[in-house]
């Protein structure tokens, strides 16, 4: 369950902006996840349940936005959505080893504060 | 090790060539962020958009490391694998090899227990068992915090044994030279394709236990054949730690890293 680890520095990074950007409470919270970011979206739901009565964001809402991962070619050049984490196949003219452009995002794009 | 001239009555004195191992608990961090202060003036409900990597503070404090390895000329190496890969026993015969040649210091994470350090320690190699408390990976800071409790002069490989995990610890930077992925012949073939992180992030795949393969029925040609795939930028040995069998291979490797 590294998704506690995750949901607490996420937290971290959530009381650092707020401080910066001068709150005095946040009212939700953003987070972007790749699909191929290892994060299990519903594990971090819940730890984000746990932690954040426990944190100095208690009361915010939070929002999860997902990002399918995308590979582009290196042949072809043409995007594709890789099947697997592991090989980037294009489905176009099957060469291997395309390039991942996005995916493994683990990011704090929003919060709403006061 | 000499006595000091006027000993603390109440140190327990250690054998000489074996100091105890030094135990860091960082299951109460003590550099969280504070909580942000109240603000006098309180203003309306804003947005603000960011674009802040969660793992932001971990990778900064991995960049602080990996320029004090760089600095102090020493390569870190983490050890990742699932509980009972084996990565303390070739960490042992590891050591047993290259500690008598070059500076070897061990950091080692578990959940509880310093087991683990004690099994390592050995005269002129400083060990510290990190205790997590239920933190099933290691992160920059606690390595941080492990290194501020050993001497690092003279050390020219730094070992770390991460929490016995193939899942967490491969978000973790902890600002290591080399990651190194071990996976054991009583673990299925297939264990690279399940765990595909862990093995497409690491530097080198170390397939242990070779010699009970045959008695487990392993298959070590598919079981190569997958790393090869969830790892082709990886180099791979293959050794058992109790016979010694690969660690020539596998030692020149590390040697070669300096």
């Amino acid at each position: 369950m590294h998704e506690f680890g995750i949901a607490q520095a996420a937290l971290q990074q959530v009381a650092a902006q707020a401080q910066q950007a001068g709150a005095t409470r946040v009212h939700r919270i953003v987070l972007r996840i790749g699909a191929l970011s290892g994060v299990d979206p519903e594990a971090l739901r819940f730890a984000l349940e746990v932690a954040i009565p426990e944190s100095s964001a208690a009361g915010a809402e939070f929002e999860i936005e997902t990002v399918p991962a995308r590979a582009r070619c290196q042949q072809c050049e043409r995007e594709f959505e890789p099947k697997t984490g592991l090989f980037f196949e294009c489905p176009h003219c099957q060469a291997l080893g395309g390039t991942l452009t996005q995916g493994k995002e683990m990011h704090l794009v929003r919060l709403e504060i006061s | 090790m000499t006595a000091p001239a006027q000993p603390a009555p109440s140190q327990p004195t250690a054998p000489a060539s074996t100091p105890d191992v030094v135990v860091v608990d960082v299951r109460d961090p003590a550099d969280t962020l504070p909580p942000p202060p109240g603000d006098p003036a309180p203003r309306g409900p804003r947005v603000v958009d960011l674009q802040v990597r969660i793992l932001d503070e971990n990778d900064r404090r991995a960049a602080v490391n990996r320029e004090l390895f760089r600095a102090r000329g020493l390569r870190a190496l983490n050890f990742v694998s699932s509980p009972g890969a084996g990565k303390t026993t070739l960490l042992q015969r590891t050591l047993g090899t290259l500690a008598p040649e070059l500076g070897c210091a061990v950091l080692v994470g578990d959940l509880e227990t310093a087991n683990d350090a004690q099994r390592l320690r050995r005269p002129g190699v400083p060990v510290a068992q990190i205790t997590t408390g239920g933190t099933c990976h290691l992160d920059a800071s606690m390595i941080q915090r492990g290194l501020a409790a050993i001497p690092l002069d003279g050390v020219r490989l730094l070992f770390i044994e991460n929490v016995g995990n193939l899942v967490c610890p491969a978000s973790f930077d902890l600002g290591e030279n080399r990651r190194i992925t071990l996976v054991s012949c009583t673990e299925g073939e297939d264990k690279p394709l399940k765990y595909p992180p862990m093995f497409s992030s690491a530097h080198a795949v170390v397939l242990t236990k070779i010699d009970v393969a045959d008695a487990m029925g392993f298959d070590r040609a598919l079981a190569l054949a997958n790393i090869r795939r969830a790892a082709p930028q990886a180099e791979v040995f293959e050794v058992s730690a109790k016979t010694g069998e690969g660690c020539d291979a596998w030692c020149a490797y590390l040697r070669a890293l300096l």
